[in-house]
């Protein structure tokens, strides 16, 4: 099998090129904000937007792996970093229109939503378990906290895209099929990892049960 | 005491009587023609440019003196699950809802049941453009001109009987006109209802128009209700069936969901939403937040229905 493998200086260029493409979701939006395109409510046109590309980049961060693992392209792993920092850029608009152009800074009224609103609450929570992993992000900061303690916190990866899509669910009026849609490729995703677990764990087919299930818990 | 808040309608926007009754007898033809399949292809396959039928109104006492919300964005963003779930859905979505001919069957425990032709109910009374503020449910408002009267002068014609005790609306359901009656996220056809008193209170009104035209399709053409002390979804649009009955029917939304949205859904800003505050509302087109007014700003008319009621109970 032929390995595709990048020299350093086309990963940068893949890196720019990716890089460029992630800005397109908020470019577009400064688009239509400059060209009355954001329809009869902007502010929760782009509150909406800004979620939707939350959600997105989380799931396509955590495509990664597992497409590394499938196709043997050890080098995407290099990409993985900078597209879990976009989902962080885009939870923190998501966040930064919730409190400035939703609540006007009305401090009592988002806290009261964090703790009275199931749905604010569990987004809420996803956004500040994601504030660790952005800070951790850097080399230095793996090197710090050492690989393996390194790989034990970002596994709250799992949780904040749980939590980011029960957010979206709770939040529809009616028509669950957007969130159901995130739903069931989180769910593929989170499968494929149980699957490289256990068979990576092999062997003995009877403790394998045990294995899953505590990996479940 | 009747205020005169708006200026009478300038005669320039009055449509000349000859124009507008030669239009009238183009959309009948029309009508006959799309009904009989008389050059069938040619008429559907032509796609006119919206015909739009200009109504004479008067100005209404009961307008409020806020600035309308602009026509375009109250024919772009609205609700109309018929039409698709997204707001933007039913000015995407309606331009295939005929409503000519269009009959509203009014039954149940009356004295003259009887079915009424739509252009019998727009000459049922004279037509009154009211500006009412409307606010949905999730949390944005609106304020908007309707045309039409009060539904009473429809209800004191068909005679109630000592039954009637409620006023149950039932909007079209025809999947070959509504894309979105094809998904199961309601149950079709929607349904509403009010209170008898409710119903024949002068603020409730049988709607034709809204800036002085018939009703655009994605806005509950060619009749609905508006009741505007009442979150959006109560007044139903697109209206085929309106019931008289004894018993409290069951709503639309209360069956797709009995704990978020009860019969009454008065507009409180007390009484949130289980998932939302129902404090603060975005008027379109405003950029800040403004403070939800208890029945929307009608206390004054409408807090009286509901006297002795506790309306956390009665959401």
């Amino acid at each position: 099998m032929v390995r595709l493998q990048p020299t350093p200086r086309q990963i940068q260029w893949i890196k720019a090129a990716v890089f460029t493409v992630c800005l397109v979701p908020v470019a577009r939006l400064g688009w239509l904000a400059a060209h009355h395109g954001l329809g009869a409510n902007p502010i929760e046109y782009i509150t909406r937007s800004t979620g939707w590309w939350t959600l997105t980049f989380l799931l396509i961060t955590l495509t990664v792996t597992p497409l590394r693992r499938l196709t043997n392209l050890n080098w995407l792993l290099r990409l993985r970093r900078m597209l879990g920092l976009f989902a962080f850029f885009y939870v923190c608009l998501h966040f930064s229109i919730y409190i400035w152009l939703d609540q006007f800074f009305d401090l009592t009224s988002i806290g009261k939503d964090i703790v009275k609103r199931p749905f604010i609450t569990v987004g809420f929570g996803a956004f500040v378990l994601l504030i660790p992993l952005a800070a951790t992000s850097t080399n230095a900061m793996v090197k710090r906290l050492g690989a393996r303690r390194w790989q034990l916190l970002h596994r709250l990866i799992y949780l904040i895209a749980i939590c980011g899509v029960i957010h979206f669910w709770w939040l529809v009026k009616k028509n669950i099929n957007e969130p159901l849609t995130f739903a069931a490729l989180l769910a593929i995703l989170l499968l494929i990892r149980l699957a490289f677990r256990a068979r990576k764990s092999a062997a003995p087919t009877a403790s394998q049960k045990s294995v899953t299930r505590s990996q479940v818990a | 005491m009747l205020v005169q808040r708006r200026p009478d309608i300038s005669p320039s926007e009055i449509t000349p009587k000859g124009v507008f009754e030669n239009r009238r007898k183009f959309l009948q033809a029309a009508g006959i023609i799309a009904a009989t399949g008389i050059g069938g292809t040619a008429f559907v396959g032509a796609k006119p440019a919206r015909a739009v039928m200009k109504l004479s109104v008067r100005p209404s006492p009961l307008s409020v003196s806020e600035t309308p919300t602009s026509l375009k964005d109250v024919t772009t963003y609205n609700n109309y699950y018929e039409f698709g779930t997204d707001k933007t859905d039913p000015s995407e979505t309606a331009d295939k809802l005929k409503t000519r001919p269009w009959t509203v069957a009014v039954e149940g425990e009356i004295k003259k049941p009887k079915v009424y032709d739509i252009d019998e109910l727009l000459k049922l009374a004279p037509l009154e453009e009211r500006v009412y503020r409307l606010r949905c449910v999730e949390g944005w408002s609106m304020v908007i001109p309707w045309d039409g009267f009060s539904l009473s002068e429809l209800i004191k014609r068909v005679e109630p009987t000592g039954k009637a005790k409620f006023v149950e609306f039932t909007t079209l359901a025809d999947k070959a006109q509504m894309p979105g009656v094809g998904m199961a996220v309601l149950k079709w056809p929607y349904v509403e209802a009010l209170r008898m008193d409710e119903a024949m209170h002068p603020l409730t009104m049988l709607t034709l128009g809204l800036y002085g035209e018939a009703l655009p399709n994605q806005n509950g053409a060619p009749v609905r209700v508006v009741v505007p002390w009442k979150y959006g979804f109560k007044s139903g649009k697109s209206i085929v069936k309106i019931r008289f009955v004894e018993e409290q029917p069951k709503t639309t939304w209360q069956l797709a969901n009995p704990r978020e949205y009860g019969f009454y859904s008065n507009v409180n800003p007390e009484v949130d939403h289980p998932r939302w505050s129902q404090a603060k509302e975005r008027r379109i087109g405003e950029f800040g937040k403004r403070p939800t007014l208890m029945f929307n700003g009608y206390a004054d008319q409408v807090a009286s229905l509901y006297a002795g009621m506790d309306l956390k109970k009665n959401y």
